[in-house]
């Protein structure tokens, strides 16, 4: 890979000297203008609203999940920016192939929230996302999810489709020998694929420090031979950018690049674990400032486009995350069927013998009152 | 109608799918310029160019799991690794997702592919390329797992394995590679993925056996039919899913049954069929069905396999103790 190949910002963040594109800073004070993607008022507006909605949809999911209404939940606060930005810039023949930690992405994907709910419920309906166009189910083994991506390129290359694939990992999957196949197979193969290392500084309670011994995350691009940036996750615009860049040079024919995308998972790994355990009050009231939200929302207020009532706004959000929660809390009808019917395109008659035995014992059972 | 051997049959079967059907691919270590180490995809890549058959670099993990990315995307890959004994790096992408994706995505997206490698022993080779992992992938949902005994079935399996809209693992007994040949159609067949065959009919007892095994027991046939006993031999061809009425109906009709398969006895494919004999014939036995297999070891190399290989005398050993139990 020459400089040549490189998309233009990322010439300018190499990895290797480890710089991180940023646009604007903690306090939302734009630092560099000249890089700001050309957003108009309404855009940016929308981008708060849909970061609102997830940051909504998140504590009202952990909330249900207080209340022993919902199982397992992985939450996503303080990640919003990443996943907006995006979402943002899939369209809708793109792929997304997701880890479990995007749901912002999924939602612009047109996964909607009552599937999202029906998954953290136990029902592989909702995981399945039946309803989003080229959107894979959630992938829970770590990692693997990469591979899939860069075949999907392959297929996106060989029936020459204008598809860009998007697919997510985290700092703990960049371990993983599947994600380093996954980002030589793609470079190999120069297929349109954008991987996102969404680096939140923890896999679970091992914090990225006992994760690599690279200075960055994007670095590890280079030795495949791929472009690779190190974005600030908390940074919408700076997220924004770098998926535009990313996707353009994709869809160019430039094959795949990598961004990672330095942010702090605010809440827990999932609702089973208690980051206080592994973390410092005072690290995580530090990450809480540099929150995607305040700073975008500080940014829009300096500029004078800040037209959001937000709590009016999220009361409304909160009916409509209800209303979605209720409605899959509501579909209770998980049959029998459904634990074979999907195993293959055909069902052995192995698999017709063991559901006609339960048949059997089910009806004995009603039998016997 | 031609002679060919297994790895001819083979080779003619994903040729003449590759012609009919575009979105067919074929790759992995070695199958592109040099045809793969045993030839089973020379030629291809002159006739289909590299787009369609191509080395890709050398991770299996990276082979399958990139294989079903496509196979979810509308191409039917095609995947070779290269030794049974490789594909364990590949074990998490083919458990973890292959087998999965149609069932976690309800039917949305299902994985068309076929991993097909050679396996098993009695060819004096390195570790890791004796194994027989049959029963490692037979116990995975969602997967079908296919073993040919001939050239015949070789190419009626594959032509019907890239057909199918499920995964299929097809194992290619290595051993019996060029060792067996046989009149072949020309022209395009499929045989079913989960039927086993009579190899021969008989009256006193069952063989079952599949790949290498189905020529060693019809050795041992010679030597039991000069002892004046009757073998039925069964070619089981679909590990999973199982030919349970196949089993039941012959083992009813005999009363005794022997498996002869070279992997190790505990948690077999044998154990599979001696489950299925007490659950469908178990009043119908005249003595207790046996599994003839591998020990609970590591092949081993070459100079310790004759113990661990079976021979048709200790098939037909197995054969007396059933007979006269």
């Amino acid at each position: 890979m020459t400089q040549d190949d490189l998309p233009a910002v990322f010439s300018d963040f190499n990895p290797l000297e480890d710089k991180m594109l940023q646009i604007i800073d903690k306090e939302g004070e734009m630092i560099r203008k000249d890089l700001m993607p050309e957003l108009d008022d309404a855009f940016i507006v929308d981008a708060y609203r849909q970061m609102l909605y997830e940051r909504t949809a998140d504590e009202m999911a952990v909330s249900y999940q207080r209340q022993g209404r919902m199982y397992t939940f992985t939450p996503n606060l303080g990640q919003e920016a990443i996943h907006i930005a995006a979402g943002m810039n899939i369209r809708h023949e793109d792929w997304l192939v997701p880890a479990f930690r995007e749901m912002g992405t999924l939602l612009s994907k047109g996964v909607t929230m009552k599937e999202m709910f029906l998954f953290y419920l136990g029902n592989e309906w909702g995981g399945s996302f039946q309803q989003a166009h080229h959107t894979l189910p959630i992938a829970i083994s770590i990692g693997t999810q990469l591979q899939h991506a860069t075949g999907i390129g392959y297929s996106v290359k060989y029936r020459k489709k204008d598809e860009t694939v998007f697919t997510f990992i985290g700092d703990g999957g960049t371990s993983e020998g599947d994600f380093s196949e996954a980002l030589n197979f793609a470079g190999v193969w120069q297929v349109p694929v954008i991987f996102t290392v969404q680096n939140n500084q923890y896999a679970i309670s091992v914090p990225v420090q006992k994760q690599t011994n690279s200075i960055n995350l994007a670095v590890k691009s280079v030795a495949f031979g791929i472009p690779g940036i190190k974005v600030d996750g908390n940074d919408f615009f700076a997220m924004y950018l770098a998926y535009k860049t990313a996707a353009e040079h994709a869809r160019s024919g430039r094959g795949p690049v990598l961004i990672e995308a330095l942010t702090y998972r605010l809440g827990a790994h999932t609702t089973s674990d208690d980051p206080s355990k592994y973390r410092k009050k005072e690290e995580e009231q530090l990450w809480g400032k540099s929150d995607p939200l305040i700073r975008l929302k500080r940014y829009m207020q300096d500029a004078g486009i800040w037209s959001i009532d937000e709590e009016q706004l999220r009361e409304q959000y909160k009916a409509e995350i209800d209303r979605e929660f209720t409605a899959a809390e509501d579909e209770k009808s998980y049959p029998l069927e459904d634990v074979f019917r999907h195993m293959y395109s055909d069902m052995p008659d192995e698999l017709r013998r063991q559901k006609s035995e339960y048949e059997q014992f089910l009806s004995w059972k009603e039998r016997r009152g | 109608m031609s002679v060919m051997t297994m790895v001819k049959a083979i080779n003619n079967a994903l040729d003449i799918k590759l012609k009919e059907d575009e979105n067919i691919v074929i790759y992995g270590e070695d199958v592109g310029v040099e045809g793969g180490v045993f030839r089973v995809t020379e030629g291809l890549q002159q006739k289909y160019g590299t787009e369609r058959v191509f080395d890709s670099p050398l991770a299996e993990s990276g082979i399958v799991g990139t294989a079903l990315g496509m196979a979810v995307s509308g191409l039917r890959p095609v995947v070779e690794l290269q030794f049974e004994g490789f594909t364990f790096p590949a074990f998490n992408q083919i458990l973890s997702n292959v087998a999965r994706i149609q069932n976690r995505s309800r039917g949305k997206y299902k994985a068309p592919m076929v991993i097909r490698f050679p396996y098993g022993g009695g060819v004096n080779a390195l570790e890791h390329h004796s194994d027989s992992p049959e029963a490692l992938f037979a116990h995975i949902p969602g997967l079908k797992v296919v073993i040919p005994s001939t050239p015949h079935d070789a190419k009626g399996m594959m032509i019907a394995a890239l057909e199918s809209n499920d995964p299929i693992i097809f194992m290619e007994p290595k051993r019996i590679y060029r060792a067996i040949k046989q009149e072949v159609p020309d022209e395009k067949y499929t045989l079913p993925l989960d039927k086993a065959r009579v190899v021969q009919e008989g009256s006193d007892i069952t063989l079952v056996a599949f790949g290498a095994m189905v020529r060693e027991c019809q050795k041992a046939i010679v030597m039991a039919e000069e002892a004046g006993i009757s073998v039925e031999l069964i070619d089981l061809r679909s590990i999973y899913p199982i030919d349970r009425e196949a089993i039941r109906t012959s083992v009813r009709k005999t009363g005794r049954m022997i498996v002869v398969a070279e992997a190790h006895e505990s948690f077999s494919v044998g154990s599979e069929l001696l489950a299925i004999a007490n659950e469908e014939a178990f009043l119908y036995l005249e003595a207790p069905p046996r599994r003839v297999g591998g020990f609970d070891t590591i092949v081993p190399l070459a100079q310790g396999e004759p113990y661990y290989i079976i021979s048709p005398d200790r098939i037909f050993y197995e054969i007396e103790k059933t007979i006269h139990f």
